[in-house]
């Protein structure tokens, strides 16, 4: 099959590279793709077709149509005509429940009936109504293409790079490779991006050549995302000259699908490309010289040419291809028989518009070629080359040459037939983009590159209109196919650390995300370090708290203003718990301020809010224009809480401060001296013991940390920490309450202060008190020991009311308990509810006071 | 991440106790223009003002960009 040395041909003939293609050894040569090797070697069956598993060979050979789409090593859908050879590779066919040459699926293009025209499944198998999910079940395993081997882990690392350019040329070709030389004399800045990996040999001095790689759209601002190997370019253009070419055309007629016709750059790209014998016997049918030229091309091969025939309007009038067992063996125009193993059928070239109408350029049809061009190119982009509308001369074929005598594709990628488009039109899907919806036509893996012109050309002859009426779909990216993966690429947020984060590690934490920051999730022993912070002493790094710096002579009256509780009048070196609400009413996060100063107040957050807080206090003070500065010091400061019976005794040697429960009393910030560095000291009791929260410039956290578990404290890490505030009843914004969630509902109701003038939110609770709320917040306890999933249902009769937030075992409760949302009524001490666990309905008791110490006794010891 | 953070078209907060229809309208609704916006922009990795920026959301062309009076 393999001709003589050629010139011009990709081949380095003194290097082989050798591949598996079901089970069996493939050779080929350095410069040969997948599948010209599989057609050097006699392949020629490809692939199975979407629906009806109808035989595919080489159609395009250029990565536009799904008919050599195979998966190789393991990633599916991969067109083998553009994929170069590599070593060792393993190809599969796919889409076939057998063999390529033996397919059970194939069935579905002999029974016809209900399962052949296009949106059967609209119709087909919904009644009675309990058949349809076999039927669902069935359609689903047949439908798509190529599996994703889920247990396969991930081999390939995908990943985002931003880069500039001051030019940017979509399209390697003659143009394109001209208007980037003459845009280079200008200056440096210039790239060229190109599909094939065949620029090598052209010399193109100052010119940054990407290939192969492929533009999937030009967006706003000049933005075009380039797919590059494992890679992601996105590109940020000056100037876009977009080169992009000309797409081939298949004719319409019956059997243009069989295995042997192929549009006429697959038939040279496979004689000069990589010196194959196409077939013996040829028929070249076409529009356009770059059509007939081929014949040419062909002889020059050794292949006969029995017809090369130039197609115009209507002549002929009736074309039809013949073949057994899905391949090409006659070729029939106008009823004269011409046999032949080998049709090139060229319906003109249709200018790759695309990426130029992303962009904003209009398209016109051009009613003496056929083919619809762009127009009004927006400044800053700009066409060279076949996209142009400069396809060479040509005629307009007819829509189809006959649709009797076997199926007439006009989308070999999800087997729209000439009939499937007019029964879609008789239906009343008569526009372009109804009638594309309907069928499917230019929705599969080409996108349109060889069917849209086609599918325009049948309506417009059916409603006898003009192609121009009749108009395009509109143009979307991804203009070429692109992996999932590439376009989730790597997770480029960066990740927080605090000043003891090594420490963690060292002490064998598992670290866990929260927001940004990598925070230790336990230290390996939950229930012991649960049991350090209730009967000893705990320590647990805080610092990811947002922490920030209200300061100025109106920091109380903004303060005032965005939280629903007052703060002007906290005394000095106090402290008081906070909820921040947005006009709508809803919880936003929540925190501690303490008045540290006249003017001077320090505010925590969430861990996971701080941006968002800060962000909120600053625009605010923008819209209100307060005499108040806002200081984000969530960086610079870190944080621990030091937490337990013994907490008070473990600090008092370590500090200046009288840390007596006068001293520092529950509520208390003061600044003072731990291990020798300033701190701030504030008596909290998130985890509902005596504790004490230590503030220092991050640089110093490290030896706080230190000093305090040599004194004996043992680190906890988050679980511990959600096991300890859930037993008190301390909500988590964001995981006991959602968007949804506002301060009545939650149970915070004695904070808002509805006689202050105005605050964010106040007009929304107002409301809500008149209304009353819909559901509440509360704590239940387990009768048996099982634990609800967070998530899971509040059932009544059988339907959910309600739904569980936070759940955990209670050691020192003994208990299963959690927190829940259910209807107001159920809100009481002892209403019992139901919880669906693992399907079964297990009781549970409504608990509105802490689990733990519900008087907080200790915490205020 | 970018340098320039956006917040939405200029809402009016109302200057006393609005009902509960001026309040959805105010909380839920935009106008959404197509053409030129008022509009909330904080350079977030700046200097962390905020600032006014008027947008021809057609366009993007920005006619104006001022601090809060």
């Amino acid at each position: 099959m393999r001709l003589g040395p050629r010139p011009g041909e990709r081949l380095d003939r003194t290097r082989t590279v050798s591949f598996t293609f079901r089970g069996r050894r493939i050779q080929a040569f350095e410069g040969d793709t997948i599948g010209s090797a599989l057609y050097a070697g006699g392949q020629r069956v490809f692939s199975r077709s979407f629906k009806y598993h109808r035989r595919r060979g080489l159609l395009c050979c250029s990565g536009h149509c799904p008919n050599c789409m195979m998966t190789v090593d393991g990633v599916p859908n991969v067109r083998t005509c553009a994929e170069p050879v590599r070593e060792g590779a393993v190809v599969r066919p796919q889409n076939v429940r057998g063999s390529l040459d033996f397919d059970l699926m194939a069935v579905t293009d002999k029974i016809g009936g209900p399962f052949t025209p296009a949106g059967f499944y609209y119709r087909v198998g919904h009644r009675p109504r309990a058949l349809w999910p076999l039927v669902e079940k069935f359609l689903r395993n047949a439908a798509g293409l190529g599996k994703v081997d889920k247990h396969r882990g991930r081999e390939t690392r995908y990943d985002a790079e931003h880069r500039r350019a001051r030019v940017l040329v979509i399209g390697g070709g003659e143009s394109g490779r001209e208007a980037a030389l003459s845009a280079s004399i200008d200056g440096p800045g210039v790239v060229l991006v190109d599909e094939s990996g065949r620029l090598g040999g052209h010399d193109l001095p100052g010119v940054e050549i990407v290939a192969p790689a492929r533009a999937l759209g030009i967006w706003e601002g000049g933005l075009v995302p380039v797919t590059h190997g494992e890679l992601l370019l996105k590109y940020r253009a000056e100037r876009i000259v977009v080169a992009a070419g000309a797409l081939e055309q298949p004719l319409v007629f019956p059997g243009n699908d069989l295995v042997g016709v192929m549009l006429p750059g697959a038939a040279r790209r496979l004689v000069e490309d990589w010196a194959i014998k196409p077939g013996e016997r040829a028929v070249v049918l076409a529009t356009d010289d770059n059509g007939l030229d081929t014949a040419d091309v062909l002889r020059g091969a050794g292949v006969e040419v029995v017809l090369a025939l130039r197609v115009t309007g209507e002549n002929p009038r009736r074309i039809t291809a013949r073949g057994r067992k899905g391949r090409l063996r006659s070729v029939h125009v106008d009823g004269d028989r011409h046999a032949c193993d080998l049709l090139v059928m060229s319906g003109g070239r249709q200018p790759a518009y695309s990426l130029l109408a992303q962009a904003g350029a209009r398209v016109e049809y051009d009613e003496r070629r056929g083919i619809f061009v762009p127009r009004d190119v927006p400044s800053g982009v700009s066409m060279t080359g076949s996209v142009t509308g400069e396809v060479g001369n040509g005629a307009v074929p007819a829509p189809s040459y006959g649709s009797v005598g076997g199926k007439c594709f006009v989308c070999h990628c999800e087997d729209v037939t000439v009939k499937d488009v007019k029964r879609a039109l008789a239906e009343g899907f008569d526009s372009i983009e109804l009638a594309k919806r309907y069928t499917t036509v230019t929705m599969g893996p080409c996108q349109g590159k060889l069917c849209q012109l086609n599918s325009i050309r049948l309506i417009a002859h059916e409603h006898g209109m003009g192609e121009g009426a009749i108009g395009t779909t509109t143009a979307r990216p991804p203009w070429a196919p692109v992996e999932m993966g590439m376009l989730a690429g790597r997770d480029h947020e960066p990740c927080r650390r605090t000043a003891m984060h090594h420490r963690h590690e060292e002490a064998g934490a598992s670290m866990m995300w929260t927001g940004s920051w990598r925070r230790p999730h336990s230290y390996g022993d939950v229930p012991g370090e649960v049991r350090a912070v209730h009967q000893d002493l705990g320590l647990i790094d805080v610092s990811t708290l947002g922490k920030i710096v209200v300061e100025g002579p109106e920091a109380g009256v903004l303060l005032d203003r965005l939280y629903p509780n007052r703060f002007s009048d906290l005394k000095l070196g106090r402290i008081r718990y906070g909820v921040l609400t947005t006009d709508g009413g809803r919880i936003m996060d929540d925190g501690t301020v303490a008045r540290l100063g006249e003017h001077t107040y320090y505010v925590t957050t969430t861990s996971t809010g701080a941006g968002r807080v800060v962000d909120w206090l600053e625009w605010w003070n923008a819209v209100w224009g307060y005499d108040a500065e806002i200081l984000d010091v969530t960086g610079a400061l870190a944080a621990v809480n030091l937490a337990g019976p013994r907490a008070r005794e473990a600090l008092a040697p370590l500090t200046d401060l009288d840390v007596s429960n006068e001293g520092v009393s529950y509520l208390d910030a003061k600044r003072g001296t731990v291990a020798g560095v300033p701190c701030l000291v504030l008596r909290i009791g998130f985890v509902g013991e005596l504790g004490y929260e230590l503030h220092c410039p991050s640089s110093a956290g490290e030896h706080l940390w230190d000093t305090l578990v040599a004194a004996g404290a043992r680190p906890f890490g988050l679980e511990p920490q959600r096991i300890l505030r859930l037993e008190k009843q301390h909500i988590l914004v964001g995981q006991d309450t959602d968007s949804e969630s506002n301060l009545l509902s939650a149970g915070l109701g004695w904070m808002p202060k509805l006689d202050k003038d105005d605050f964010v939110g106040k007009w929304a609770l107002e409301h809500v008190a008149e209304r009353g709320v819909r559901e509440r917040l509360v704590g239940f306890v387990m009768r048996n020991p099982v634990l609800p999933a967070e998530g899971g249902q509040i059932v009544r009769d059988g339907r959910s009311i309600g739904r569980v937030t936070s759940s955990r075992f209670s050691e020192a409760a003994g208990r299963f308990v959690g927190m829940c949302w259910v209807p107001p009524e159920l809100a009481e001490d002892g209403s019992e509810i139901q919880i669906r666990v693992d399907g079964a309905d297990e009781p549970a008791l409504v608990h509105l006071q802490p689990f733990y110490d519900a008087e907080g006794a200790k915490l205020k010891s | 991440m970018n340098e320039f953070g956006y917040a939405g078209e200029v809402t009016s907060r109302p200057k006393q106790t609005p009902t509960l229809r001026e309040l959805t309208d105010y909380v839920y609704f935009r106008r959404n223009v197509a053409g030129v916006q008022r509009e909330w922009w904080s350079h977030r990795y700046g200097c962390g003002a905020w600032f006014l920026v008027e947008r021809d959301t057609r366009t993007n062309e920005i006619l104006k960009v001022e601090l809060p009076a």
